[in-house]
């Protein structure tokens, strides 16, 4: 069996998920890797490392930088040539973006963010498990289709070494100058630093924190811990934070070492955006509240008295320890 | 300038989503009912191009009678006309979906005119299949560009800038109409309705379009919820006094050094 695997890369660079891609195509049969733009032609090491047996260059002017309709129509191109029995792609924004195009062009069904993928025996369907919910629910589906196009969630494939020796070919597809329409051209760098997504500790805070100047804090206590502050939807929708910072399916996907959920009832579309953190501390007046039952620790009380205690605790053992040292 | 927005009814869990017995759908027993966050600031988002703009909003949706309910809402918030194209049963696969969405787009603008700007959101909240925006614009001919967190009409009102996040930071496209995007929560904070307006929504006529299209090749067979490791919450005191507790615990975690 023969997999395409339609590699994710940011001008050049690979990402994470990509190996994850990889490592769910592995186990069906051999990996063509797909790698789009000249930018991406140096991940040919790490794409053998990760068991690609062969690599397929693409290489066009509108490829330069990243265009959905330009990627889309290339890979389906390839996929026509290659008649693979399957393509594989990342359940990120742009993997998900660039197979619904491919789908779209080629009139075939698309299955997204799959966790389990079991090929068809004696030409009965492919059998595949994949989230919906943002991850909350798991669904099996059967799939029927020429050219099975998949993308696996993340997280749900480990991406580990599997050295081969890789084959190199190019190919150039045909694009229309007018698919120049929907190209990337312009970006906003985004700032150093701790992200929401990233950061080691995040103080959340929910409709119980009351008001956009009650989360002074919050930000304290992230201060004081290298921490940022995330909030739930309830939080967003009464405009007292920006979106960037919520937490949950339609908001940003959390894993740090240690989330504080203050005041934060733990619905599960925020909680499937929290689960991957290490621990939870739930800081909540309601002792049944989800976020408390589900927490690795809770404080059961008012977050406004709880969160200043926390910090001025902190402070205080800070300068007790800084005076023992001096 | 014409907006479309396209919006799926889908329930509102609270803690858990439950499951019916036959593992055939969401136990919807007890729940209310709502659309995507992202069709949410998608609506939004049509109301302020039409207030900016001039023009008037469509909103479509294809589901059961009952999505009548989310048609009204957003034609509480300032959309003027609805479109429902009405299904018995399950949920239609991704490839059904888009192909009845995109047959009675082509009848609308057939009878009434090109519609400039369509607008679906990223994914749907329940089923997530992150596709049927890309295939209607496929299918209509127009770009398509998912994600989108802002939009601004530019160039005389010939095209459109479009921003998303991407991992390194904000990517800038200019696309020109007619133009269709997935439109992301973040993009704007959506109104919430008047009194005025929930009473002009009753007197909106909901034009229904019964669909045809076939099945595609996804069919799903059961649905069930990930199991979760049971933990037993330590509870580490009550009120400001459970502050040092909370401290040594960031101590022990390697948190605080
Ligand atoms: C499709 C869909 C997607 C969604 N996506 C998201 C998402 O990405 N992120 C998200 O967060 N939500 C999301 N939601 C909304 C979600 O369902 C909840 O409505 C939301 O998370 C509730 O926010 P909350 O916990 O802050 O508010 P509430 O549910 O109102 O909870 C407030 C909590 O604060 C506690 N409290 C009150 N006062 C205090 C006090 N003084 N001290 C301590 N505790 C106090 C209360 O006991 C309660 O537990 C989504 C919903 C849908 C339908
Ligand atoms: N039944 C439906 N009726 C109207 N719009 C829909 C429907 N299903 C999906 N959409 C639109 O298509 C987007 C993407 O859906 P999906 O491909 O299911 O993730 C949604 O956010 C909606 O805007």
């Amino acid at each position: 069996m023969n997999v395409v695997v339609v590699v994710e890369h940011d001008r050049g660079a690979l990402s994470s998920a990509s190996l994850e891609a990889l490592a769910a195509a592995r186990p069906l049969g051999a990996v063509l890797a797909v790698t789009i733009g000249a930018g991406a032609d140096l991940l040919i090491g790490q794409l053998a490392a990760h068991g690609a047996s062969t690599v397929h260059q693409v290489h066009h002017d509108l490829l330069a930088d990243y265009g959905p309709e330009a990627w889309g129509e290339a890979v389906a191109q390839l996929v026509t040539l290659l008649a693979p029995d399957a393509v594989i792609a990342t359940g990120t924004d742009r993997g998900n973006e660039v197979i619904a195009h491919v789908a779209a062009i080629l009139d075939q069904p698309m299955v997204a963010n799959c966790t389990a993928i079991e090929p068809a025996a004696d030409g009965g369907p492919w059998k595949l498990i994949r989230v919906r919910w943002g991850g909350s629910l798991l669904e099996r589906c059967e799939l029927t289709a020429a050219t099975p196009l998949l993308t696996v969630a993340h997280h749900a494939f480990e991406g580990s070494p599997s050295p081969v020796e890789a084959t190199v070919v190019e190919f150039v597809p045909e694009l229309d100058a007018s698919l120049a329409r929907s190209m990337v051209i312009d970006r906003v760098e985004r700032a150093a630093g701790v992200t929401l997504g990233t950061a080691p500790v995040v103080v959340g805070g929910g409709r119980g924190v009351g008001s956009p100047e009650a989360f002074a804090p919050l930000e304290d206590l992230a201060a004081l811990l290298g921490g940022v502050v995330g909030c739930s939807r309830a939080v967003t929708n009464n405009g007292w934070r920006n979106h960037t910072d919520q937490v949950g399916q339609t908001g940003t996907r959390i894993a740090p070492d240690l989330y504080f959920a203050c005041g934060i009832s733990g619905a599960i579309q925020h909680w499937v955006g929290a689960m991957a953190s290490k621990k939870i501390l739930a800081i909540n007046t309601d002792p049944d509240a989800n976020m408390v039952t589900k927490a690795d620790y809770a404080v059961i009380g008012d977050l406004h008295k709880v969160v200043p205690a926390i910090a001025a605790e902190i402070r205080r053992r800070r300068t007790s320890t800084s005076v023992l040292v001096t | 300038m014409r907006v479309l927005v396209c919006v799926k009814r889908v329930p509102a869990p609270g803690a858990r989503i439950n499951i019916t017995a036959d593992g055939q759908a969401v136990d919807t027993a007890f729940l209310g009912f709502t659309m995507s966050p992202h069709e949410e600031c998608a609506v939004e988002a049509a109301v302020q191009l039409v207030e900016q703009h001039g023009g008037a909003a469509t909103v479509l949706t294809l589901g059961p009678a009952e999505a009548d309910e989310q048609l009204r809402y957003a034609a509480s918030l300032g959309v003027a006309e609805a479109v429902l194209l009405p299904i018995d049963g399950p949920d239609w696969d991704p490839q059904r979906t888009a192909s009845a969405i995109g047959e009675a787009i082509a009848a609308i603008e057939a009878a009434d005119g090109a519609f400039d700007v369509i607008l679906f959101g990223n994914e749907s909240a329940d089923s997530g299949g992150f596709q049927v925006g890309i295939r209607v614009a496929r299918a209509l001919g127009r770009p398509i560009v998912n994600g989108i967190k802002g939009i601004e009409i530019v160039g005389d009102g010939t095209s459109l800038r479009a921003r998303r996040d991407a991992e390194s930071g904000m990517e800038v496209y200019e696309l020109p109409l007619p133009v269709v995007l997935g439109v992301k929560e973040g993009i704007n904070l959506p109104r919430y309705p008047t009194l005025k307006g929930r009473l002009a929504s009753k007197k909106v006529a909901v034009a229904l379009m019964p669909p045809t299209a076939v099945a595609g090749g996804q069919q799903m067979v059961t649905l069930w919820q990930p199991t979760e490791q049971a933990s037993a919450t330590v509870i580490l005191g009550t009120g400001p006094e459970a502050a040092p507790a909370v401290v040594d615990l960031l101590e022990e975690l390697g948190i605080l050094k």
